[in-house]
């Protein structure tokens, strides 16, 4: 397939009239001659004349007040430049995400270990990191709760600041969705079955850690650089940290070594110490998180309790669910409010179901602040609704495909939130697709063969069929929107700018696919120019799969306008339209000759949405997308370890600007999603973490996934998407990590209902089932 | 306390503390900062460089251990401005994402192709087993280690005929 690609992308090279072609096109990434050089500038690799080196100074409890800090020890080295606390903060002593509650820097108590308390400044990172262990903090221990049930119990300790509590003692958020009567559901079911679903922490593990450098600029204004995804998230908190307007807090976002979610929030915490100290040190303040701290003090996914039942008629049609689950959101509120927003829409998965009953609960604990990772509270429903669809299959004796099949969301159907979807729902066909490639009933029988000859293996398919709703929704409607600026250079080249940011996903590509075809010029005339706030009108985070699609739609509105003066200036030239690109650096002359303004922007507002919090209805996601993962595993009953074979992956994300850079995110999705089905596993003391590394943090390795995957895509084309196209890249981990689990689940014959599936837990599954045999 | 060492094929020489890992050495001595630290710990690979020709984590090597030896890093991979085959693999066949564990890729694929040049499956895999990748699911690196293999041999057959 690649070869084939490659040859349709090479004739495409010359600059073609019109509809160059340029969507689909297996274009090579801009960015990636500098990456395998070694040349590409992450944050680490940056350094400013007179620079210095920050060290954080961590809560070493989960809940303490704080009687007393004495850094004088700190300054015993003279490369220490200056210590900082909570009491210096020239502005607000807050990091605003979505609520008030969370401090720079703990003023009194802290509320988890490895909670930010003071800073070190120092000329080198060795003696600022040295200095920091030097500090004497003086705690008083106060009672702390760890486990969000036992959060939510009427005498727990007080964890979360009551600014930040919505519906009570711990309790962050509670949502609900009401659909339906959910008796009658139940009523009108022939069969119900349950299930308790619970997971742990998966870490992001991007292999470039947190870090942010921060450096004082003209008149009082603040530069950031650092690895993010949201560089106005970061402007925000600088801004308020620091007490300056925004129009003074310029953030340039550098190379960004993965992100998953991980540098949504985050960053603004990093990038905010960083401010004060290059605030207080009047110096520029490099702050880089070593992995321990990373993994210590930085969000992860969310672990939860999930329990599920639901009802269906014999032949297999879904009548009800009811669904009630508990994310553990930790000591502040950060992200967690939307993300249980996001595991409610993702509750019933993607199906039709006439009543629906779903309560999710966000409960704060003395642990460190859950947040953002692909997928977004989803892959935990994921799992429970798909393991629910195969106890179904199982009770009512209909095959695992066949039930998907009869209950799959299509055109003109209602969702859980009572949407009708309009158009682009390509479900249906990623499900008949996956099924074909796998030859799913020769495949099933085979395998059946396999297990009846083997004693130590055993071999399973898994099957997965997701839903995700692309850009922000009904919850936060104001912050799907993003700007472009684009300018015609003297010699005919395009300069464009947008808000939101390439972290590896390939976005840099596909907006100069997308620049390209808009404006029917070939890719390397087109030049994405650094990330940088100050270009941009604030363009919403680089999250929820939107980055395609909204910074997409802003491009094509500014090539709009400027093909406009293009062809007024062609015209007054006498260059025939279909002579425009090849000519347009003698257009771009004129431009320049006779001071017409070759600057443009465009601005891209999300399609209207909204959310009753009350019925927990509405039309939430403007637009879905959809996919199928179906994974083979084989199972050592004696060691407990599964090894994936094989996996096929189909996907609805409407039209595919890049194909080989849309299946590097599928085949991407699909190891990050192994892994936290199988091996990534964050064990927890009381408020300590016992993972620092990633020698005990494992990820899957290249000798881990299945070199044996089939990544295709069914395109139902979205009309409100840039040439069609939808958004792509959480859902092939919330996909795969399903496809997988549900696998070894079918090949023991028995339920595994808790993350991860490690070798221990597989084992001890193994057992049972002997000793109930 | 003062080494020569060879890095990229250039003579260094350098006043060092005696506890200074050969991965600061390179980034904050020479600003060669395209070998990354990934964990610290030797886990990840990102700081993968050549010391006589052995892939080795230069996080879990002190500078002081060189002293006297040829290291090689990403930077010295490449001629010029014309990419290794190994560097234009990964960039054709897509195995680059956010590219921060690349280098050390690129610099363990360089010693597996020197020693093998035409690697299965299962030696490129068990070759790259220390480097930890998070984006690409590794599926593309392994395409891109046989496709350099396959430009490496076809360049060589050139330059052997233009002998």
């Amino acid at each position: 397939m690649n070869e084939a690609e490659t040859k349709h992308s090479n004739t495409k090279s010359q600059d073609l009239s019109l509809n160059s072609g340029m969507i689909g096109a297996a274009v090579p990434r801009p960015d990636a001659i500098d990456k395998v050089r070694g040349e590409a500038r992450f944050v680490d690799d940056l350094v400013f004349s007179g620079m210095l080196h920050a060290a954080v100074i961590w809560s070493e409890f989960p809940h303490a007040k704080i009687r007393n800090i004495d850094l004088t020890a700190i300054m015993d080295d003279p490369r220490v430049v200056c210590t900082l606390t909570s009491e210096e903060v020239p502005g607000d002593n807050i990091v605003h995400v979505i609520y008030d509650d969370q401090p720079a820097l703990a003023a009194g108590i802290v509320r988890y270990i490895g909670e930010p308390i003071a800073l070190v400044a120092a000329e080198d990172r060795a003696s600022a990191r040295a200095a920091a262990t030097r500090a004497l903090i003086d705690y008083e221990e106060i009672p702390a709760v760890f486990d969000p049930e036992e959060a939510l119990r009427p005498d727990a300790p007080l964890v979360a600041v009551p600014a930040a509590v919505e519906k009570g003692p711990n309790l962050f958020n509670s949502m609900r969705i009401r659909k339906g009567d959910i008796e009658q559901g139940f009523a009108a079911a022939d069969v119900v079955v349950e299930g308790e679903y619970r997971f742990g922490y998966q870490e992001h593990a991007y292999l470039e850690t947190q870090g942010a450098i921060a450096v004082p600029e003209e008149h009082g204004a603040m530069a950031i650089y650092g690895t993010m995804q949201c560089p106005f998230y970061v402007r925000s908190a600088v801004a308020q940290v620091l007490g300056l307007p925004l129009s003074k807090v310029r953030v340039v976002q550098t190379a960004t070594g993965g992100a998953f979610g991980g540098k949504e929030d985050v960053p603004s915490l990093v990038s905010a110490l960083a401010a004060l100290l290059a605030w207080k040190t009047r110096r520029p303040v490099k702050l880089v998180y070593d992995r321990e701290e990373d993994i210590l003090t930085t969000s992860k996914r969310h672990p939860a309790v999930i329990r599920y039942r639901s009802g269906a008629k014999r032949d297999g049609r879904l009548t009800a669910i009811e669904v009630d689950f508990i994310y553990n959101a930790g000591a502040y509120q950060t992200l967690s409010s939307a993300v249980l927003w996001r595991a409610l829409m993702s509750a019933a998965g993607p199906y039709r179901i006439p009543h629906v009953k779903v309560d999710g609960r966000m409960a704060a604990t003395n642990t460190v602040p859950n947040g953002a990772f692909r997928g977004f509270g989803s892959p935990q429903m994921n799992f429970a609704h798909e393991s629910q669809m195969d106890l179904l299959s199982d009770r009512l004796q209909i095959d695992r495909l066949e039930i998907r099949l009869r209950n799959a969301l299509q055109i003109g159907d209602e969702t859980a939130t009572c949407q009708r979807l309009e158009e682009s729902v390509g479900l249906t066909e990623t499900l008949e697709q996956a099924g074909q490639t796998v030859d799913w009933e020769n495949r099933l029988r085979k395998i059946e063969a396999f297990n009846a000859d083997s004693h130590s293996r055993r071999r399973g398919l898994g099957i997965s069929t997701v839903t995700y709703g692309v850009g922000l929704g009904g919850k936060a409607p104001f912050l799907d929107k993003a700007g472009a600026y684009m300018k015609l250079e003297a010699d005919g080249s395009i300069t464009i700018a947008v808000g939101t940011v390439e972290m590896g996903q390939g976005l840099t590509t596909a907006l100069t696919q997308i620049a390209a075809e808009a404006l029917s010029l070939s890719p390397e005339r087109i030049h994405l120019a650094p990330v940088d706030s100050s270009r941009v009108p604030d363009s919403g985070p680089t999250v929820a799969s939107r980055g395609t699609l909204m910074s997409g739609l802003a491009i094509i509105a500014a090539a709009e306008k400027l093909q406009e003066r293009v062809s007024s200036a062609a015209r007054d030239l006498d260059i025939p339209k279909e002579e425009i690109p090849s000519r347009l650096p003698e257009i771009a002359r004129v431009f320049f000759m006779r001071n017409i303004d070759p600057a443009v922007e465009g601005w891209a507002s999300g399609e209207p949405v909204d959310w009753d919090p009350e019925s927990g209805l509405g039309n939430v996601y403007f637009v879905y997308s959809y996919a199928t993962h179906i994974a083979q595993v084989e199972v050592d009953l004696v060691t407990g370890e599964v090894n994936v074979e094989e996996f096929v992956a189909v996907h609805d994300s409407g039209k595919i600007v890049n194909r080989r850079l849309a299946a590097g995110q599928v085949e991407g999705g699909i190891a990050q999603g192994l892994g936290y089905a199988l091996m990534e596993e964050i064990p927890r003391q009381g408020g300590r973490l016992l993972t620092t590394g990633l020698t005990t943090y494992r990820i899957p390795t290249i000798c881990d996934i299945p070199l044996r995957s089939e990544v295709s895509f069914v395109e139902a084309i979205c009309s409100k998407g840039p040439f069609g196209a939808k958004g792509l890249g959480e859902v092939p981990l919330m996909a795969a990590h399903v496809a997988v689990s549900r696998a070894v689940v079918h090949a023991l014959g028995r339920p595994i209902t808790t993350y991860p599936f490690s070798p221990e837990r597989v084992k001890k599954a193994v057992t049972m089932q002997k000793n109930s045999e | 306390m003062q080494i020569r060492i060879i890095v990229n094929g250039r003579p260094v020489e350098r006043e060092i503390e005696a506890d200074m890992r050969l991965l600061d050495l390179l980034r904050d001595g020479l600003h060669l900062t395209g070998t990354k630290e990934g964990c610290g710990e030797g886990e990840c690979g990102a700081c993968t460089v050549l010391l006589d020709g052995q892939a080795v984590n230069s996080c879990l090597i002190l500078a002081a251990q060189v002293d006297g030896k040829e290291i090689l890093t990403v930077e010295g991979i490449s001629k010029g401005n014309t990419l290794h085959p190994i560097q234009q693999a990964f960039v054709e066949e897509g195995a680059v994402q956010c590219g921060f564990c690349t280098p050390g890729f690129i610099v363990s694929t360089y010693a597996l192709l020197k020693s093998n040049p035409a690697p299965s499956d299962q030696e490129i895999t068990s070759a790259l087993t220390g480097n930890l990748c998070r984006c690409t699911g590794y599926v593309k690196i392994v395409d891109a280690v046989h496709h350099a293999a396959k430009l490496m041999h076809q360049k060589e057959g050139r330059s052997r005929r233009a002998l």
